[in-house]
């Protein structure tokens, strides 16, 4: 079985300034992956050279098995089996919604696309709406008609451009669990990308993390917040923090806030400086502990405190506290480590 | 202007004294209103009027010529700007060829050229007389009347004259709605299956559809409101049986009532116009846009493409400029006099004050809608902004029927009751003339003051409130900075087609007052094509300066460009 969506070494410039760089990774059929990344990392881009929008100066991009980027001759847009939806949907302001929803079946009048249609709006609850135009529609509606505009034709693979990132945060999460039942039900291979981890994390079986043109980690959700490849990695999925450590056996880190023990060996030579990670859940609160440490700013967060607390040595660290904990600045309160995952990177120098 | 909306500014402290600024703003608009429908008023008041056997007569012989060319015409050149505007518009918006970027803003060239003048030039370039004809017979060895040409002379030669003049219209605004349209929504078509050419056809096209359909009206309707070529040409349309109705048999009522008919005409275009500029607004995509990725072409499509792109600006504008700059040279010594000079001044006077005027009324109408969008104000520029549509023939025939009926009865009550004889006080006068070019360019002023001062967000004028500008400052220091380029356009807009303007001249002048263009007109119409070269030269080159100042900004407002 080939991949759904592979690419191999793809970099693109513009004016000199490298877009992507090197980018390899492997999509298999029928899973749906999310590109996440801060604005400008290049991860739109990406999506616009699989799509065929953009053409790759150097590398090799196969879609559906399919080399696209044949140097003789580079597979249109039209020709790839894509389905694309974009950011602000880009419907099309003089049709109504079932002609949106149609444009992109061959034979517009016949049965299966009558069919179809009807399939694809009871299953965005449009069919209320089909003889409507896209001004006429909410936010949440017209997502929905570019999501079953793009589907219609029943494309193996699906691009999505922040599909959520015009819509109000409550709406986000829900229509994500949605769309990913949805795309499960068809085996629709799935890029999505969004700079939302909480999206990506509810949607996505594989994330992409990319920085400044670079694919830094391609992984499942859980390895890349608690088994990061780089530090890049962990600063930009979740919270945490990094303190300094100095290697004293195979397992085992001694910090200022005391000896952190892992359960895996880290492959660090005794004596190395080194930087190991700390996530607010790996410190717990609790009151009985000797360990103190200061209160020195809180965010409520409905069920949680996340505490920012500074350990007698110095160190910065955060705590996620359940909100009935509510300490006072400067109050020390006893904490308590719990590690699953020791992540240790060579020291930083400037840190 | 500026002390009505200081008056309101001072609502706070002196309650009575606004009410008494706003009923004067009001009454002022209103009053300005009323004057400007006077023309309406009594060429549909014609109606009722009986004009006598005329009619019985014009039945019988004319009528069905002005009204079948009249039609054959408007299509004629509807057509004919829809393909010379509309295809040239995608090539330059989508592909890169040779000269594209150049093209793109010289495609608007032609509009400098008014249609009369363009009729003369290209009258001298083919006549029998002429250098085409004089070369055809040299190569030939030909001799008069032994072979077939053209007559330029005739309706075909005038839907091509009105064509290559007035497709800018259609070229400005389907450009604009090409560039606006996002180009996700092309993309997403390319995705659902479609190539380019169906991209085009259908999304590019259908969305494009509404703002094409607009600038087609405004070719129509200045094609209905053409005398100056239809006349030379001795085509029989509505213009052209107005003017010989009246001056030829006298029959003023006849006039007025033939000029109703065509305002029907006109109006089923400004119905079309105004519905397709409602149904544009739908046509909106996204306001989120990426840049616009001109395809390069070579070879072949990239000379087909710069032959269909090229030929407008030939035919329309570089071709009859040459040949007028040629005629110039060899008269401009006899024609450039101190009557040449009054002539210009004539034109540069009545242009400057016109324009003045108009934008003097149109901020003061935009201003009033903007502090308060009464239905009242909301009345009045619509119904203002309606003239553009009005042929300068019928505004003539309209306003010099009232305003000579009220000197007439004005100069008979003082003689009656007075002893003393006012004379013609505002017919014959440069009032009268002055009063028909706003009726039919204030609504330049007005859209483009009214776009100007919407572009200010209300938003800005709160941030400068809070910020403790007084009004006054404000204007000063946010509005005419933000304004002074689209004022500015405003003004040289209307200056220029003052300076263009032949019909309403024609009739509404005083006695021997003369313009650049009627005297383009009149030598012209002696046969002194070479003649006529200045005064129409000086025209073409002023009216030159707003097409690139226009160019100038619609290559700015490109998207992804902001």
């Amino acid at each position: 079985m080939h991949s759904a969506v592979e690419t191999k070494s793809v970099s693109i410039e513009f004016d000199n300034k490298k877009i992507l760089e090197d980018v390899s990774f492997k999509l298999a059929e029928s899973q749906i992956a999310s590109i996440l990344g801060p604005s400008g990392c290049g991860k739109t881009t990406l999506l616009r050279c699989v799509a065929g929008f953009e053409h790759p100066q150097s590398g090799d991009i196969w879609v559906n098995g399919i080399r696209a980027t044949n140097p003789q001759y580079i597979l249109a847009v039209e020709k790839r089996d894509v389905g694309m939806m974009f950011q602000d949907y880009a419907l099309f302001p003089h049709l109504s919604v079932a002609e949106n929803i149609v444009f992109g079946l061959r034979d517009r009048r016949s049965l299966d696309a009558k069919s179809r249609l009807d399939e694809l709006l009871s299953l965005f609850e449009l069919e209320t709406q089909a003889h409507k135009h896209p001004h006429q529609l909410s936010g949440g509606q017209q997502q929905r008609v570019a999501i079953a505009r793009a589907l219609a034709p029943r494309p193996r693979v699906l691009l999505l451009d922040e599909p959520f990132a015009s819509l109000d945060v409550e709406l986000r999460e829900q229509l994500a669990i949605e769309l990913r039942q949805i795309l499960k039900k068809d085996s629709i291979s799935t890029i999505m990308v969004s700079h939302n981890q909480l999206e990506a994390f509810a949607m996505a079986d594989v994330i992409g993390v990319m920085d400044e043109g670079k694919l830094l980690q391609w992984d499942s959700a859980f390895n890349l917040y608690h088994k990061p490849e780089n530090e890049k990695v962990a600063d930009l999925i979740g919270e945490g923090v990094f303190i300094p450590g100095k290697v004293i056996s195979e397992t085992n880190v001694n910090t200022e806030i005391g000896v952190i023990e892992s359960h895996i060996p880290h492959h660090f030579k005794i004596n190395d400086e080194v930087d190991i990670l700390i996530r607010p859940d790996d410190i717990l609160h609790d009151d009985d502990s000797p360990m103190k440490a200061y209160v020195i700013d809180k965010a409520f967060r409905g069920a949680n405190f996340l505490y920012t607390l500074r350990s007698a040595g110095g160190a910065k660290l955060l705590s996620l506290v359940p909100s009935h904990h509510d300490h006072e600045y400067n109050e020390a309160i006893g904490i308590r480590l719990e590690i699953d995952h020791l992540v240790v990177f060579p020291r930083r120098s400037n840190r | 202007m500026f002390y009505l909306i200081s008056q309101h500014d001072r609502a706070f402290s002196d309650q009575t004294r606004i009410e008494y600024g706003k009923l004067f703003r009001r009454f002022v608009l209103t009053l300005i209103t009323l004057l400007f429908c006077v023309p309406l008023l009594f060429v549909f008041g014609s109606l009722f009027f009986s004009a006598g056997d005329i009619w019985v007569h014009l039945f019988d012989t004319v009528l069905k010529d002005y009204v079948a060319n009249s039609i054959i015409l408007t299509l004629g050149v509807g057509l004919c700007s829809l393909f010379l505007g509309v295809v040239p518009a995608w090539l330059v918006t989508m592909y890169r060829f040779p000269f594209s970027r150049l093209l793109e803003w010289a495609l608007l060239l032609p509009m400098a050229m008014p249609a009369y003048i363009i009729a003369y030039s290209y009258t001298g370039f083919l006549d029998v007389a002429g250098p085409m004809q004089t070369t055809l017979r040299e190569l030939t060895g030909l001799n008069y009347r032994e072979y077939w040409f053209p007559e330029v002379r005739s309706l075909g030669g005038a839907i091509m004259m009105l064509s290559l003049v007035l497709y800018p219209y259609v070229y400005l605004l389907s450009r604009a709605a090409f560039i606006e349209q996002s180009v996700c929504v092309l993309e997403v078509s390319r995705t659902l299956g479609c190539n380019s050419r169906e991209a085009f056809l259908r999304v590019a096209l259908p969305l494009a559809r509404p703002a094409i359909v607009v600038g087609l009206s405004l070719v129509m309707m200045e094609t209905l409101a053409d005398y100056g070529t239809v006349q030379y040409f001795s085509v029989s349309v509505f213009t052209t049986g107005i003017f010989r109705i009246w001056f030829g048999m006298g029959e003023s009522v006849a006039a007025a009532q033939l000029s109703a008919v065509l305002l029907l005409f006109v109006a089923v275009l400004l119905y079309l116009e105004r519905r397709s500029r409602r149904m544009a607004r739908y046509h909106h995509t996204s306001s989120r846009y990426s840049q616009l990725l001109q395809k390069p072409l070579h070879g072949m499509p990239a000379f087909v493409s710069l032959l269909i792109c090229g030929l407008p600006v030939l035919l329309g504008f570089i071709l009859p400029f040459i040949l007028l700059v040629n005629w110039a040279l060899s008269t401009y010594s006899k024609v450039i006099d101190s009557e040449f000079y009054k002539l210009l001044m004539h034109s540069f006077l009545l242009a400057l004050v016109t324009s003045m005027i108009a934008i003097f009324i149109a901020l003061m109408m935009a201003y009033s809608n903007r502090m308060k969008a009464t239905r009242l104000n909301k009345f009045i520029v619509s119904t203002v902004s309606m003239g553009y549509a009005i042929p300068g023939t019928v505004i003539g025939v309209g306003a010099l029927i009232p305003f000579a009926w009220f000197d007439n009865t004005l100069d008979k009550f003082l003689y009656d009751n007075f002893g003393i004889s006012s004379g013609l006080l505002v017919s014959g006068t440069l009032f009268t003339l002055v009063f028909a070019y706003l009726v039919r360019f204030l609504a330049i002023s007005i859209n483009t003051t009214e776009a100007a001062l919407g572009k200010i967000k209300l938003v800005m004028d709160e941030v400068a409130k809070t910020a403790g500008l007084s009004v006054f400052n404000m204007i000063k220091s946010i509005h005419i900075p933000m304004m002074k380029g689209s004022l500015l356009t405003a003004i040289l807009l209307v200056f220029v087609d003052v300076m263009k303007e032949l019909p309403a001249t024609l009739i509404l002048r005083p006695f021997n007052f003369n313009t650049l263009a009627v005297k383009a007109h009149e030598l012209a119409n002696e046969e002194l094509l070479a003649e006529a070269a200045v005064p129409a030269l000086a025209i073409v080159l002023t009216g030159i300066i707003p097409v690139i100042l226009i160019s100038r900004s619609i290559s700015q407002s490109r998207a992804g460009n902001a």
